[in-house]
């Protein structure tokens, strides 16, 4: 098997998938050099989705620091899920599916994706943990309000983890006329490549911004890691910039790349929460979004090489650091970046780049309740 | 000729006396599941037999041995175990084929390692009605001894009615090989037994036969006679 990156990915997946996978592997690279479908994709950006998106200065929130925040909940919809979502969408389209089945943790994908298939007039099915859909209850109304259905998961941890798997497992029985949205950069080759090419946007930005604003990369680039989609999309703009230190933070019931081994789950080989067995073990987070066992293959890969870094942020300190961000700068994140805003004061550097990957207003029952 | 009745059943401490049970009534060969936590391939029966297996204590030295015990009662049944690419990774994949052979495995079913990956482990490859012919030449070409063919687009679980794919699939996986050609996913009844049957070498069933061992040792010999009926042209299915 071609493990793409390094010893991690692949494609661990029952043969009916393959096929379809071999398609879209092709159907992409096809796409993504075609300088029609990238115009478009960057148009839609402008028009639809409010790309670029900004920099904003929280001199408040980091007294004696230069932080800049990458404004992804400006974004429509309110989180960078939207950058994959129209990218698959267009994607989908040029491969003749005209339904989308797709699965959601905080349900920002879940509403990405119901998003662009009303925008494109296709059929779309979102798998949700019953836990999530408690608690991130706000997007579950917007995905009905959008026209997706949303099928509730009952079993097992009854959140991203079985809603993924339920996903892959429609997927299985549709793959003809289906294409899969997976949200983050997980899952069988080539969705890692794909997740992340899409999300490079949020770093290639970036980096031009800071370099206007500042006159220098930024010392430290650091996001929030579920899948691992908001933080790859941010550190592509940088990866080739050694001097720039890359920070990811997981939470702290769910560090798959802290404290994970080698496992296979949703089709990839990475970083899991796994016992000696293989065994794939339940993560625990407040936050939905970052509550997966899992993570991206190539966040294993840049781990073990030593170039990115991965640390956490318990529950507590991501609620105190949201609602610190609320008074300090009159921004409210999403409880995911809210666990990268928990580790910006112990960082030595000054110049700090963070993905505010999205806004909270999905977490503020959560968040009230405590 | 007589067809092949394989059937399917989740590791657990009566594993092996149902395994005798079900060869005793006519069964061929047993497969032998040791649980995954995220089983892709399943459906809702085989997952839900799964979480109660590993909520039994049932990971991977528990099945080895378990598959020990069964080869203990039946020397000359073929065994098989079918299981996830996450069982291999964390046991180290040369271990795991060589102590389950130890254990007496006949040899392997990977239900998320796809022909082609890792050829050097022997196994029995799977087919299914989106594979290309290229592929299913690939998987004809690596497969220990017979060819699986998934009958449905979707995952294990039952179906009303025999997949009309079935047929097609069947063609094309002749043209590639000689090797005999067991239909499984879907098949249930005695009734699709003996449609499938007609076109394969044999069937596999896996999501009614777990439902019949639940009721016990009697329960499943009594389902798989009805199937060995069926497959035997000897008994008109009900
Ligand atoms: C706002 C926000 N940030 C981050 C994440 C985590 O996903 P990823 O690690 O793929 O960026 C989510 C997931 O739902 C999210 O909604």
């Amino acid at each position: 098997m071609e493990l793409t990156y390094g010893e991690y990915g692949g494609r661990f997946v029952p043969e009916t998938l393959i096929p379809a996978l071999d398609e879209l592997e092709a159907g992409w690279h096809e796409a993504w050099a075609d300088e029609a479908f990238r115009a478009e994709l960057d148009e839609l950006g402008r028009s639809y989705a409010g790309r670029p998106t900004p920099l904003t200065l929280a001199e408040r929130f980091a007294p004696g620091k230069r932080l800049y925040l990458k404004r992804e909940d400006l974004l429509h919809t309110g989180a960078h899920k939207l950058n994959n979502a129209l990218g698959q969408a267009l994607l989908a389209l040029r491969l003749g599916k005209r339904r989308i089945v797709a699965e959601t943790g905080a349900g920002q994908h879940g509403v990405a994706a119901a998003t662009v298939c009303a925008r494109f007039g296709l059929d779309c099915v979102v798998y949700m943990g019953a836990e999530d859909m408690r608690r991130q209850r706000p997007n579950v109304e917007r995905m009905g309000l959008l026209g997706a259905e949303v099928c509730a998961v009952e079993f097992g941890t009854r959140t991203l983890k079985e809603a993924t798997s339920e996903a892959i497992r429609d997927w299985i029985g549709s793959v003809e006329k289906t294409h899969y949205l997976i949200g983050s950069c997980v899952g069988p080759q080539p969705y890692p490549e794909i997740v992340r090419e899409l999300q490079a946007v949020i770093g290639r930005e970036a980096r031009g911004q800071i370099l206007e604003l500042e006159g220098r990369l930024p010392e430290v680039a650091i996001a929030c890691v579920g899948g691992g989609s908001n933080a790859i999309g941010l550190f592509a703009g940088f990866l080739d910039d050694s001097e720039v230190r890359l920070v990811g933070v997981e939470a702290g019931g769910a560090a798959s790349l802290g404290s994970g081994r080698t496992a296979v789950l949703h089709g990839s080989r990475s970083s899991v929460l796994a016992d000696a067995d293989g065994q794939v073990l339940d993560a625990d987070s407040i936050s939905a979004g970052l509550d997966y066992p899992g993570s991206g293959p190539e966040h294993a890969f840049l781990r073990d090489s030593g170039r990115a870094e991965y640390v956490t942020t318990s529950d507590e300190e991501a609620v105190e650091a949201f609602r610190r961000l609320a008074r300090t700068e009159g921004i409210v994140p999403a409880l995911e970046p809210a666990h990268a805003f928990a580790r910006v004061a112990e960082l030595d550097e000054q110049l700090v780049l963070l993905n505010l990957s999205g806004r909270g207003d999905k977490d503020l029952e959560e968040v009230l309740a405590r | 000729m007589r067809k092949t009745l394989v059937v399917y059943l989740m590791s657990g401490p009566e594993t092996p006396a149902l395994a005798e049970a079900a060869v005793d009534a006519g069964a061929d060969l047993v497969e032998l599941g040791f649980p995954f936590s995220d089983p892709l391939a399943d459906g809702p029966v085989i997952r839900r037999a799964a979480e109660r297996a590993l909520a039994e204590g049932m990971r991977t030295g528990a099945c080895l041995e378990l598959l020990a015990e069964t080869r203990a009662r039946l020397p000359e049944t073929p065994l098989v175990p079918m299981t996830y690419s996450s069982l291999l990774e964390a046991y180290g994949w040369e271990r795991f084929a060589e102590e389950a052979c130890a254990a007496g495995a006949t040899s392997l079913i990977v239900a998320d390692l796809p022909a082609g990956d890792r050829p050097e482990l022997r196994r029995i490859q799977l087919v299914a009605p989106t594979s290309t012919d290229e592929r299913i030449r690939l998987a004809a070409a690596g497969t220990d001894g017979w060819l699986y063919l998934v009958t449905v687009t979707g995952t294990t679980g039952a179906r009303d009615d025999l997949s009309p794919a079935l047929a097609g699939l069947v063609d094309r996986a002749r043209r590639a090989t000689e090797l005999p050609l067991y239909a499984g996913f879907g098949i249930s009844t005695p009734e699709q037994a003996h449609a499938a049957a007609q076109l394969a070498d044999g069937i596999v069933v896996g999501t009614s036969a777990l439902e019949a061992a639940e009721k016990g040792a009697e329960a499943l010999a009594a389902y798989v006679e009805s199937l060995r009926g069926a497959l035997d042209g000897a008994a008109v299915p009900a």
